[in-house]
């Protein structure tokens, strides 16, 4: 393998001086989540390219509110998931589409690439491309809580007292698809999905006084399952992977109503000022070799073609043994969010905080 | 000689007003015209007062907003109570080296973040932690005992950052007062009681009137400490505000909420002064 990245890094360097073009060197402000950019990567993309790389981590959220603030400028490359690029490009207009000559289509997986390119396309142009996927479900001690198989057993008495989840957009729709309802069918129409959101309001107000605290960071709800103060909760995969190396009982169980599944994606800010570096960087991260270094540091699994190969063989048991075939054809993935719906979602969020 | 002084007072007044302009003002202005915008579509907006119904039409706000008001107050008469004698020690009780000591030992928590210093209390508060190991280890409880997660815990919090923000000034103006007077109170007759009623407090009013102010104002404006100690009881009006910009995009109705906190605060601490017959006039000296 080592040979292997002497010779790739050699080739590339080859290519940039035949190319000439692409000499100067400039500065790639990237806005992503932690662990897409390790430090090793970017030390082998700044000694390849001569570019530099300055890394803001940041979450969906944040990131759309400082592309929002600033119209789509102070970064030019962001990783929102792919589900935040279609809305929030409609409604504020904070992204610039992308040039897809100027990507190695060869580097992706072909189905997750077509995929993201529909679901970030608005008129006409795409404005994404698939970089890192994964699910959230239930990070459970399975010597504790060995009866939580979804998102409403969090409610359980058995284990009231001792679970957690987050706040946020995931749990409305986790929940509502465990309670037999299709969020996703009733993103179209407004007073439907309301609907479904009043419902899961009720339920997650009824579920309130069992749960221990509304985890607000992975640090945080790390803590909280490492301590056995929480025993079942709402997590990512990489997170219950994280714990499973530390304390062998807990691990990421795919709930029976379905993982929800997410791609995070590159995307170009309107107003950034490095395309070639950005593209540079994609292209760079998306070779098989790279994106098993993101997989190593971040725990998910990128949509580079081939990379799997690459990856830490205990990693690939964990997620084996977290999704059979099954649980893996039962993935809910997002579908773009239509502008607006955030609005819905708060009102119901800020009420189930507000319920005694 | 004249046109010199107006250009040096000109000059050293410039950062100043830069400061407010640019920091304070103009950011103001902004956030208020940013209120006064309703969304009506996908990018399109129109002119209304919608965000400002909004809050007096949801009783969930309103309600944060009072109960965000309520702690804060409460807040602010626990660290008076417990910064006064504090105070009264280090100012009149104690001189030289002694003082200055203890007068850094209330500066020294302040030497590390707000985010550490309430993960300490997280620590220490936690069902794990070091309070709950404590008593079961006395055999005060029998099984963990959770005391994070609830209005206490935020409470504590407030109290804990706030305090020293009421021991300056209180230090500072107790200082001024004369012990000749105390002394001539206690001459006159005066028992501790009145001597503490009819001197000191008086004396040193313009630094609880300061104290409390600045006390009320950074617990009603404080997002760290209730969010994380207050866990899923915490429901504070800056996290309402963080919540409507940062996760549902919805500045407008944000900044509306920011305007109304700024407009209420200010409309609670001239209530409280008028409530107090004191005025900023006086505090100022």
């Amino acid at each position: 393998m080592k040979k292997h990245s002497i010779a790739l890094s050699a080739s590339v360097t080859f290519a940039l001086l035949a190319g000439g073009s692409a000499a100067h060197a400039d500065t790639l402000r990237l806005l992503t989540w932690g662990g897409y950019a390790p430090e090793d990567v970017v030390a082998k993309f700044e000694a390849e390219t001569g570019h530099t790389v300055e890394v803001t981590k940041s979450n969906n959220e944040e990131m759309i509110a400082k592309l929002r603030a600033t119209g789509g400028g102070g970064f030019d490359l962001a990783q929102p998931s792919q589900d935040r690029i279609a809305g929030p490009q409609e409604e504020f207009g904070i992204y610039k589409p992308m040039d897809m000559s100027k990507i190695d289509a060869a580097l992706f997986i072909p189905s997750m690439m077509e995929a993201t390119k529909g679901n970030t396309t608005v008129g006409g142009d795409v404005y994404g491309v698939p970089h890192v996927w994964g699910t959230s479900g239930l990070v459970v001690d399975t010597a504790m809580a060995p009866m939580v198989k979804d998102y409403t057993d969090l409610c359980s008495a058995d284990v009231a007292g001792k679970v957690s989840y987050r706040l946020k957009r995931p749990t409305l729709i986790g929940f509502a698809f465990s309670m037999g309802l299709d969020p996703f069918a009733a993103y179209g129409d407004e007073a439907a999905y309301a609907d479904v959101m009043s419902q899961v309001e009720a339920k997650l107000i009824e579920c309130k006084p069992g749960v221990k605290t509304y985890w607000g960071g992975g640090d945080e709800l790390m803590g909280l399952l490492r301590s056995g103060e929480v025993v079942a909760s709402m997590a990512w995969d990489t997170g219950g992977w994280k714990l499973n190396a530390d304390k062998p009982d807990i691990t990421f169980v795919a709930p029976a109503s379905g993982a929800l599944g997410w791609v995070d994606t590159f995307v170009l800010p309107a107003k950034g000022k490095a395309d070639d570096a950005a593209y540079a960087w994609i292209n760079f991260v998306m070779q098989p070799e790279v994106a098993a270094m993101i997989t190593a540091a971040a725990g998910n699994f990128t949509a580079s073609q081939g990379a799997d190969e690459f990856a830490a063989a205990d990693l690939k048991a964990k997620y084996q043994n977290s999704f059979p075939q099954a649980a893996i054809d039962n993935i809910k993935w997002y579908p773009p969010v239509p502008a607006g719906l955030e609005a819905i979602e708060g009102g119901v969020l800020d009420r189930v905080k507000a319920a005694k | 000689m004249r046109t010199e002084s107006k250009l040096g007072l000109a000059l050293l007044l410039t950062p100043l007003l830069l400061w407010l302009a640019l920091l304070i003002f103009i950011p103001q202005v902004d956030v208020f015209l940013v209120s006064l915008r309703e969304r009506i579509g996908v990018g399109q907006y129109q002119t209304s007062l919608a965000n400002y119904l909004t809050f007096f039409n949801e009783p969930l706000y309103l309600w944060t907003f009072l109960r965000t008001a309520m702690m804060s107050i409460v807040a602010t008469l626990i660290t008076l109570l417990i910064a006064f004698p504090v105070s009264y020690y280090i100012a009149k009780m104690i001189k030289g080296r002694m003082q200055s000591a203890l007068f850094l030992l209330c500066l020294v928590p302040f030497w590390v973040s707000e985010l550490v210093r309430t993960f300490g209390w997280m620590i220490l508060l936690r069902e794990t932690g070091v309070f709950s190991n404590i008593l079961q280890f006395v055999g005060l409880a029998s099984g963990p005992v959770e005391m994070l997660y609830n209005d206490g815990a935020i409470m504590v919090g407030l109290v804990y950052t706030s305090m020293l923000f009421m021991v300056v000034p209180l230090v500072t103006t107790l200082e001024s007062l004369p012990d000749e007077v105390v002394e001539a109170g206690y001459d006159l007759g005066g028992n501790g009681l009145s001597v503490l009623r009819e001197i000191i407090v008086p004396h040193a009013m313009p630094g609880i009137v300061s104290g409390c102010i600045v006390v009320f104002m950074l617990s009603l404006g404080n997002y760290l400490t209730p969010t994380m100690l207050g866990g899923k009881e915490s429901l504070w009006f800056t996290e309402l505000i963080y919540s409507q910009f940062i996760v549902r995009f919805n500045w407008e109705l944000g900044a509306a909420f920011g305007f109304l906190l700024l407009m209420l605060s200010s409309v609670i601490v001239w209530g409280m002064l008028k409530l107090t017959g004191q005025s900023l006039e006086k505090t100022m000296g």
